[in-house]
């Protein structure tokens, strides 16, 4: 493996990492803390929205996250040709 | 059967089942005895480190925390979840693939630096005693609840049994008995919780439950919940009281710390390929939500039941509230333990339930002749009291006393063996004595296994407060003191050894000192708490529970300005670097 196509691995991880990251804080931090006021005007079923982001949404979106993340990561690594036997 | 007898048997029979698999799993070797011989599969994996991770905190106290707390209850939910995404997309593939013991030994070689590796086994230990207090509290409460037996017997018995499968069975040994009680944990937290959303709303799933009408009222859970509560002089259950920068900070240091916990962090050591390491954390998170989702549920469904329980008719009324001679038989039980009280301080014989800290709430109280709250409840006794308050049957008790147990056994097994770890391996191995055989060293680790039992036991006697705060104080450390190492290791390959040692002291000495400042910690012997614990006195207005977010930037800024003021790490460490960012061998 050429350090280019080290360097370029990398970069494709790091990027993908910085998406998986946005929506990790957006969902949490963003839905669950900072807009919480405005999302609870909003109604989803007997919840909340902001609320429901809170206690449940965010969770659910972790999980689905990091499955996510192996998906792509595992694609990246035959690209590369890094992946293992 | 009594219920005596029938807990008795199904706590007896779960021990029964995880020292056999401790023996059917024993470690021959050290690669077995500190990372299971790297042949676990991810699915096990998985299991097993939702049980290491899930804690007598997660089962016993986090839905009790969330129905006292309601919306700020969140920050255990999403700190406590998070969490394992940092870790499944920062550490866990990067740490696999560097492919050896411990964390401190990672610390070592990429720093390359034995007071690196001295100053990680600190750091290590000290988060893990912290933790492990709260679990072997855990294991007292459930003890002396259910088999009706001191707190103490409770705990050595507790620690008699992690005794013989961990210092047996090592990583395999734990590995194996984790992954039987995640089933039993789960088990026993679910099927509860479904009798009870089916009780309430009709509806089985407890996550949906939870945003459902009340049976026969055309009103949500949720909306009558905020109204009874509000009556009665408490915050409105779906909104906040805690300030937007200490909910965020707890967050955040809950998250953080979770993927520098060690004994979670070296699960990941443990299977056999760096793709592993990413889906075996998916699924530990999806096995962790299944507990997670279900908790707030919980924590409303039971906070409904409480407050009606203690307020059948309307609020303010002469005959509103429960006579204390009318009090259900689990109030009873319940009461023995002190872990639920009543105080008739108007002497009507009723109970009054309601916020009498709320200053704008009193004069409305005082028209009512209510002369201050009448009921104090331990949050910790939710979770172990619902099937009692559900009126559900005796084998759904007894399955909840074992489930707590196996949720405290099972994390602090995990945390005894990491500790152990550092000892034998980080230590004796690392530093004393590099030329010890691989015979003794794997002695070395089980008598260091069983002395941290002893310690950790006797931490159980006098712990520093709830089982949740004291562990969050944990997660705190961790996430001041370890994580940032780690990462730095990884993603920084100008990071270098004085960087690192002076990052790792700077976050855990500081956040140490603010928590034992503010709550005590291990100095209460020397008059800590020094600082009164309120918002004013707080730096930045953030708490001790949510100070590890500063620790951890404070570690972050001085390892970087550190290491770019000393000499960059040797060649062979940035190549080293390069070396584990890919998961073939270069």
């Amino acid at each position: 493996m050429t350090p280019e196509n080290r360097a370029a691995y990398w970069r494709a991880n790091l990027r993908l990492v910085a998406g998986c990251m946005l929506v990790w804080f957006v969902c949490s931090y963003g839905f669950g803390i900072l807009m919480v006021e405005q999302l609870d005007r909003i109604r989803l079923g007997g919840f909340r929205l902001g609320f429901w982001f809170a206690q449940q949404g965010s969770i659910y979106i972790f999980v689905a996250l990091i499955f996510f993340y192996a998906w792509r990561m595992n694609r990246l690594d035959r690209k590369y040709d890094v992946h293992e036997e | 059967m009594s219920l005596q007898t029938l807990t008795y048997l199904v706590v007896g029979s779960s021990f029964a089942l995880y020292i056999g698999i401790a023996v059917w799993s024993r470690a021959h070797n050290t690669g077995d005895f500190y990372i299971a011989g790297k042949g676990v599969s991810p699915l096990a994996n998985g299991m097993a480190t939702a049980a290491d991770w899930m804690s007598a905190a997660s089962f016993i106290s986090m839905a009790g925390l969330i129905a006292f707390l309601g919306y700020d209850g969140s920050v255990y939910l999403m700190g406590w979840t998070g969490g394992y995404v940092l870790l499944a997309l920062f550490l866990a593939p990067y740490l696999r693939k560097f492919g050896k013991f411990t964390v401190p030994e990672f610390i070592a070689e990429r720093y390359y630096s034995r007071t690196a590796r001295i100053v990680a086994v600190i750091c290590l230990i000290f988060v893990s005693f912290t933790y492990v207090a709260g679990q072997m509290r855990g294991v007292g409460i459930v003890f002396s609840r259910f088999l009706e037996v001191e707190v103490t017997v409770g705990l050595v018995i507790g620690m008699g049994v992690v005794f013989v499968y961990a210092v047996l069975g090592g990583m395999k040994g734990i590995t194996y008995t984790q992954v039987a009680q995640y089933c039993v944990l789960i088990f026993a937290y679910t099927v509860p919780a479904i009798f009870i959303a089916i009780q309430i709303t009709g509806n089985a799933i407890p996550q949906f439950a939870f945003g459902s009408e009340v049976t026969g009222t055309g009103v949500g859970l949720l909306e009558k919940l905020d109204d009874i509560v509000m009556s009665l002089g408490f915050n409105q259950y779906t909104s906040g009281t805690k300030s937007r920068i200490d909910v965020f900070c707890i967050t955040l240091a809950l998250m953080v710390g979770t993927a520098g916990l060690p004994h979670v962090i070296v699960r990941f050591f443990t299977v056999p390929k760096v793709r592993d390491a990413r889906t075996s954390a998916g699924y530990a998170l999806l096995f962790i939500a299944i507990l997670y989702t279900t908790a707030p549920a919980v924590g409303a469904m039971a906070r409904f039941n409480l407050v009606n329980t203690m307020q059948p008719g309307p609020v303010g009324a002469a005959d509103g509230n429960l006579l204390y001679d009318d009090r259900p038989d689990w109030f009873n039980t319940w009461e023995q333990t002190g872990l639920l009280r009543f105080e008739d301080r108007n002497s009507d014989g009723r109970i009054q339930y309601y916020d009498d800290s709320n200053p704008e709430f009193s004069p409305t109280a005082a028209a009512y002749g209510w002369q201050g709250n009448e009921l104090s409840v331990d949050r910790d006794i939710i979770v172990l009291a619902n099937p009692e308050i559900g009126g559900l049957p005796d084998w759904v008790i007894a399955l909840v006393a074992a489930g707590g147990i196996a949720a405290a056994l099972s994390t602090a097994a995990g945390l005894l063996l990491v500790i152990s770890a550092a000892v034998s391996h980080d230590l004796i191995k690392g530093i004393f004595v590099p030329g010890i055989s691989e015979k003794n060293e794997l002695r070395a680790g089980r008598v260091a296994a069983a002395v941290a039992i002893l310690i950790a036991g006797y931490l159980g006697f006098d712990p520093p407060g709830w089982v949740a705060q004291v562990v969050a104080f944990a997660f705190g450390l961790a996430a001041a003191s370890l994580f940032p190492a780690i990462l730095l290791g990884i993603f920084f390959k100008r990071a270098n050894k004085q960087g690192a040692i002076a990052g790792m002291l700077a976050g855990l000495l500081f956040t140490y000192g603010y928590i034992e400042y503010f709550k005590g910690l291990f100095l209460k012997w020397a008059g800590a708490p020094w600082g009164d614990n309120v918002a004013e006195a707080w730096l930045f207005g953030i708490s001790p529970e949510g100070i590890g977010v500063i620790g951890m930037l404070l570690n972050f800024f001085i390892a970087i300005v550190v290491s770019f003021s000393t000499a960059p790490p040797p060649d062979r460490i940035q190549h080293m670097v390069e070396h584990i960012r890919v998961p073939r061998a270069l």
